[in-house]
């Protein structure tokens, strides 16, 4: 019966969202960050899995992610449905009920977190219990719609798998893996506030009390600069542990470099002027924020292979 | 009565068959790959399957240990 009155409508019925709205629901584009990061995490570790394992292990971190992310869609599909940027995920689209985004949000917790355990070690599988818990109801219920510092408490969610790769592979969190944690923690407020400023009008609409609603723009561009001062010599600092090199040390001085140029000219600029460019100076240290994380975790993956060791005895750089 | 027409519908849910469909069976893959892994790390897969074995029981002595 539903096919014909579909036929008839037009339209599709409830439950008729296609294989691309599920996977969409998983954030596609977040989990291919986390897929990057938890691998570095993963290949760098002092201890070796079986390739299978470390494969399936990285499917599961990321399995586990896309979960998080579900639930995060099922929750929020109120506030989605009215700000630009949000409005055509699957669920205040209605492409997906929102049951059904919570029901498989569950499902895919549980199979990722007790799969990554039977696949690498029950540590990492409670580290990413830990992590789905912290995003869907610590940041998503709580903190998100509570606190201006809601992006900075919630971003230790999207600094986890690093450490969840590390702690596959070693079945221990040490402090290189903090420091991978701590790098991600730290470089999330600058990239999310600078977001902000120029998509500040959706955050306005729906109350969510971020930094630049509740505390104004130039309190705002100030913490940028802050951050991204804090951030630096720790990005930096990496360098001089188990994880960095010289290559590392290389990348991490340009685009520290780059990043604190691109902070400093935010915080000079008046609401006037960035206006007048359309936000462009913003929306270029926003790109710039998803390259400089980048190009540190490829600096730490680079440093972590045995290839790292060929370039520097090259170049007669020890190691 | 058959349906004639293909309605968009059937397309997007043969399509959602086929996503479910193949995702099982990576996943089935998966833990089949995962099931060989673990057993080639060389740990002993001898257990007491219903009958008694000399060999894996490490009570004993090792001179009577049977063919170990």
């Amino acid at each position: 019966m539903t096919d014909i009155r579909a036929d008839l409508n037009g339209q599709a019925g409830q439950g008729d969202a296609g294989f691309g709205d599920y996977v969409q629901l998983l954030k596609p584009r977040v989990m291919s960050l986390v897929v990057f990061t938890a691998m570095v995490g993963l290949l760098v570790a002092p201890d070796r899995l079986h390739p299978i394992e470390a494969l399936a292990s990285i499917i599961f971190i990321a399995l586990g992610a896309g979960a998080s992310g579900a639930l995060n869609m099922w929750w929020d599909a109120d506030i989605d449905a009215v700000m630009r940027r949000t409005a055509k995920r699957p669920v205040p689209s209605g492409a997906v009920q929102p049951g059904e985004a919570l029901a498989l949000g569950v499902a895919l917790s549980g199979i990722s977190v007790v799969m990554l355990g039977l696949a690498a070690n029950w540590v990492a599988a409670g580290l990413l219990a830990f992590t789905i818990f912290f995003y869907a109801v610590i940041y998503t219920m709580w903190l998100k719609r509570s606190t201006p510092q809601n992006i900075v408490i919630g971003g230790a969610a999207g600094a986890f798998p690093p450490m969840v790769g590390w702690v596959a592979a070693t079945g221990s969190i040490d402090l290189e893996s903090v420091l991978m944690f701590a790098l991600i923690f730290m470089w999330t407020p600058p990239h999310f506030w600078a977001l902000a400023l120029f998509m500040n009008d959706d955050y306005t609409k729906v109350k969510v009390p971020m930094l630049t609603v509740t505390h104004g723009r130039k309190v705002t561009r100030a913490h940028i600069l802050v951050y991204t001062l804090l951030l630096a010599p720790l990005a930096v600092g990496t360098g001089f542990t188990a994880i960095g090199g010289p290559v590392y040390l290389a990348v991490a001085v340009v685009l520290n470099a780059l990043f604190l140029i691109g902070a400093w000219r935010i915080w000079r600029r008046s609401e006037e002027a960035a206006e007048a460019d359309k936000y462009a100076v913003e929306k270029k240290f926003f790109a710039l924020s998803l390259a400089y994380l980048f190009g540190h975790f490829a600096a730490i993956l680079f440093e972590g292979l045995p290839l790292a060791d060929r370039v520097a005895q090259i170049f007669g750089l020890g190691a | 009565m058959p349906i004639a027409h293909e309605h968009e519908l059937h397309r997007r849910r043969f399509g959602r068959n086929m996503g479910v469909l193949l995702t099982l069976a990576a996943f089935v893959a998966l833990v089949f790959g995962l099931t060989i892994a673990k057993a080639q790390r060389g740990e002993s897969v001898e257990a007491f399957d219903h009958t008694y074995r000399t060999s894996i029981d490490t009570t004993l002595p090792r001179t009577t240990q049977g063919d170990r």
